[in-house]
């Protein structure tokens, strides 16, 4: 009962006028910053932590503007990714696979709802987890060690198959060019550059960011150009459709929901993880359990709430270890624990009892601003499935200026314009290929990590290879990895042979 | 005539001897990394107590140039903005470290003109709170014992300012050869105490400011500092190196480097500036918060500490095989 009394208190820090209109002013500006190609939730916290300085703010006004941020962001991704098959931010990937099938087939408003709906369930549902776990859950975070963490990606790489169900052999590929990509840069476990020809721009790695925003948005951009000099503006033809969902599938998609925010929250507590992989699982899990039909990828609303409750309830987890070990999960919380560092509030395992003012208003004020997130977002879908009204030849420009704009403003640099652009023109010609573009950022997201993880298991087990299976977890981790990719091999074959001939619409094909 | 000139001579020495003759027009401070870490907390400090105390006219932009290191920075500073007055840029030993081993392909430390120092964090070695090992001789025995028994995590690359530390100290113990200290690199000093609190690996070397939240909780067990002398306040409590006959000292500074075309007037400007906010009261409380100890070095004694610990950690790498 003391944690709801805490949360009583935290509720009277946050509910003043002030706190409640910078919840607004964070919840409507994040919404926009996710939803903008490049820019993610980590650039908007970050882009708006002078205007907190500026402004004087004490820790707790400071910290709901910046969270509101975070979570509106979250919420704005699928926005982008749904009408315009643009990721709008890194975890917001997945939710094109089915969103953008959607709007295609004129169920824009119904994603974008349903997509809202999932958001607020995961982030609602993940914020109490924090409310009542966060103590317990940071030994689960303890549990995982080197050897853990690799079997956890070899686990996500295991279940890659479900995204791309019409050539095994592309996606691999295609992830298989992920992994490539990741490799580039300072090697951290022998500080040696790899593939960087000498050119500093290189040692850190390439951008996922820009990765994303090249393979996607510029490509997308390049298709345009190709096909204008043909005069076929018709191909944006869509309908705009209703806005509300029939109830009948908001009904179907429920069960969805709650089961990728469990899996999404346990990725975020992951320092490490993250929401990308809370929503790839969450979706790639939705998608062996109940894709009976094979249906997913073909506009299936279920494939976009799974991602979206995945990836919000993965931010609400991911403050679970920076508020109570001072371990960034993710690349928004580490701009977060900066800025709790800039106020004079050290993060860690006493945070909770030195400042429980500090995390108590601010978990209120993530309720808050959920059920303001909510109230924005379901009847501005409206006006977002306006978009897709705009006709291509007035949109394109935009999201390719759009494209430049963000990018240069994560690092300031022009090189990485040019990395986006080789990204551009190598998305085209995939797509003319019909490789699939998710794989391929999965493994420039994941890859790293994996890579690290094993390295550093090496490393402390002096290279002996054993060592990766020598705890439960480990090795639970490991079976799961196993069944999910040796299963659908074995039960594909009998349950669903008919599929295999069918054309399929699916989110990362050219136009 | 005569006189007139006097006057004029007479006036320019005047408005260069006053550091407020120049005007800095809009500052900005590059974070030569992505939002989130040290550099970019210096910046983010040094600028809010610069526009707190009124030392530089309206607030200061902080700009993230984020790659190689901060590679990407220094060599976008000596290339195209070289005669830049209104700019400074954060550093730590963490650059001092890539530039002794060369890491900025092409750039050296003469190149930008040091500005001063705003404070050192210094080094630690601990231990997880239940570990048998209590002293660092007992630790530094294990590693020459059997080196493979030990990893110590950290939170930089091999050969990072993290790792030097612990090889340092292991040299300084009579470990014969170094290389065959197990160094473990994590993503931040926070990833690798949570690595040594879920048992993965024995020890950890960081920052006192990267474990100050764990050691006020008592879950990790500090045995050595790598100061001078015992630090104030919560660390108190742990012996140096030092005190325990292994004579090794660690320091992370953090300070700002600028333009290497900066004119002498903007240089004295920024020197005086700076110098201004580690003396101040303000700076005094961050510092405390958050685990700085004192390092006052401004203007000309700066880049003499610069170029000093270049050239030992130069010597170091080499040792270690590093550089070649």
């Amino acid at each position: 009962m003391d944690t709801l009394a805490s949360l009583a208190d935290g509720f009277a820090v946050a509910l003043t006028f002030q706190n409640l209109m910078l919840a607004l002013v964070g919840c409507f500006l994040g919404t926009i910053i996710g939803a903008l190609p490049g820019l993610g939730p980590s650039n908007g916290v970050a882009i708006l932590i002078p205007l907190a300085f500026t402004l004087g703010l004490p820790a707790t006004p400071a910290l709901i503007l910046l969270t509101s941020v975070y979570y509106g962001a979250m919420y704005g991704g699928r926005i982008s990714s749904i009408l315009l098959n643009i990721p709008g931010d890194e975890p917001a990937l997945m939710t094109t696979l089915d969103g953008y099938p959607m709007a295609r087939a004129g169920q824009a408003g119904e994603a974008l709802a349903i997509s809202g709906l999932a958001s607020f369930v995961g982030a609602f549902f993940a914020t109490w987890g924090l409310v009542f776990l966060a103590p317990q859950l940071v030994k689960v975070a303890l549990l995982f060690g080197p050897a853990e963490y690799f079997a956890l990606f070899v686990l996500a790489f295991a279940t890659l198959g479900g995204i791309a169900s019409r050539n095994q052999a592309k996606a691999a590929f295609a992830a298989a060019l992920g992994l490539g990509i990741s490799t580039i840069g300072v090697d951290g476990q022998t500080g040696v550059p790899r593939f960087s020809f000498g050119e500093v721009h290189l040692y850190d790695g390439i951008d996922f960011l820009v990765a994303i925003v090249g393979l996607f948005a510029l490509s997308e951009v390049f298709i345009f150009l190709e096909h204008r000099a043909g005069g076929n503006g018709s191909d944006r033809s869509m309908k705009v459709g209703r806005v509300v969902p029939p109830w009948k599938m908001v009904r179907a998609t429920l069960p969805a929901m709650g089961r990728s925010t469990i899996l999404g929250f346990i990725a975020g507590v992951l320092p490490g993880a993250g929401a990308s992989l809370g929503s790839f699982i969450s979706y790639t899990f939705e998608k062996r359990l109940s894709d009976r039909n094979g249906t997913f990828g073909k506009g299936d609303p279920r494939g976009v709430a799974a991602p979206e409750a995945g990836n919000n309830a993965a931010a609400g987890g991911a403050l679970v270890p920076m508020l109570a070990l001072g371990v960034p999960g993710s690349g928004t919380t580490a701009v977060l624990l900066a800025m709790l560092l800039a106020l004079n509030i050290t993060p860690g395992p006493l945070l909770f009892q030195q400042n429980p003012d500090v995390v108590w208003g601010l978990i209120a004020a993530l309720f808050i601003g959920n059920l303001m997130l909510l109230a924005m977002n379901l009847p501005l879908v409206s006006l977002f499935v306006r978009v897709l009204l705009v006709p291509t030849r007035y949109l394109m420009p935009a999201v390719a200026m759009i494209s430049f704009v963000g990018i240069y403003g994560i690092s300031g640099s022009t090189f990485d314009l040019v990395v986006m652009v080789a990204f551009g023109v190598i998305g085209w010609v995939l797509r003319k290929l019909d490789v699939p573009l998710v794989p391929i950022i999965l493994g420039v997201l994941l890859g790293d990590q994996m890579e690290k993880n094993l390295r550093r298991a090496m490393t402390i087990h002096n290279g002996d290879w054993t060592m990766l299976f020598d705890s439960w977890l480990a090795i639970a981790l490991w079976s799961f990895a196993i069944i999910g990719f040796v299963l659908p091999l074995i039960v594909g074959r009998y349950l669903r042979p008919k599929l295999a001939d069918e054309p399929i619409a699916e989110g990362a094909d050219p136009d | 005539m005569k006189k007139l000139i006097g006057l004029a001579a007479a006036f320019t020495l005047a408005s260069s001897l006053s550091a407020f003759a120049f005007d800095p027009g809009k500052t900005e401070c590059i974070a030569p990394a992505a939002p989130g870490g040290g550099w970019d907390f210096t910046c983010r400090q040094v600028g809010k107590a610069l526009q707190d105390l009124k030392i530089v006219p309206g607030s200061m932009q902080v700009s993230n140039v984020a790659g190689g290191g901060g590679g990407v920075a220094y060599a976008e500073v000596v290339s195209k903005r070289n005669d830049d007055n209104s700019l400074i840029v954060a550093a730590s030993s963490a650059t001092a470290t890539r530039l002794a081993q060369g890491a900025f392909p092409g750039n050296t430390m003469d190149q930008v003109r040091w500005i001063g120092s705003v404070g050192a964090d210094y080094g630690i070695i601990a231990v997880a709170k239940n570990s048998s090992i209590n002293t660092l001789p007992e630790l530094m025995d294990m590693i020459k014992k059997d080196p493979t028994s030990v990893s110590v995590a950290g939170g930089s690359a091999v050969g990072g300012w993290d790792h030097l530390k612990v090889l340092i100290a292991a040299n300084k113990a009579g470990v014969e050869d170094v290389r065959q200290v197990k160094y473990v690199a994590f993503d931040g000093g926070g990833e690798a105490v949570t690595q040594l609190l879920a048992g993965s690996v024995q020890a950890f070397t960081g920052d006192a400011s990267e474990a100050k939240g764990f050691v006020d909780s008592g879950d990790i067990k500090v045995i050595a500092v790598l100061a001078p002398e015992r630090l104030e306040g919560d660390f108190s409590s742990f012996p140096t190196a030092k005190e325990q006959g292994i004579d090794v000292i660690g320091a992370n500074w953090r300070g700002f480097y600028a333009p290497g075309g900066m004119s002498d007037e903007a240089y004295k400007y920024w020197v005086d500036a700076v110098g201004k906010v580690y003396a101040s009261d303000e700076w005094k409380g961050i510092m405390a918060a958050n685990g700085l100890a004192p390092l006052d070095l401004q203007g000309d004694q700066f880049q003499a500490f610069v170029k000093e610990s270049i050239a030992s950690i130069t010597e170091l790498s080499k040792q270690i095989g590093i550089v070649k």
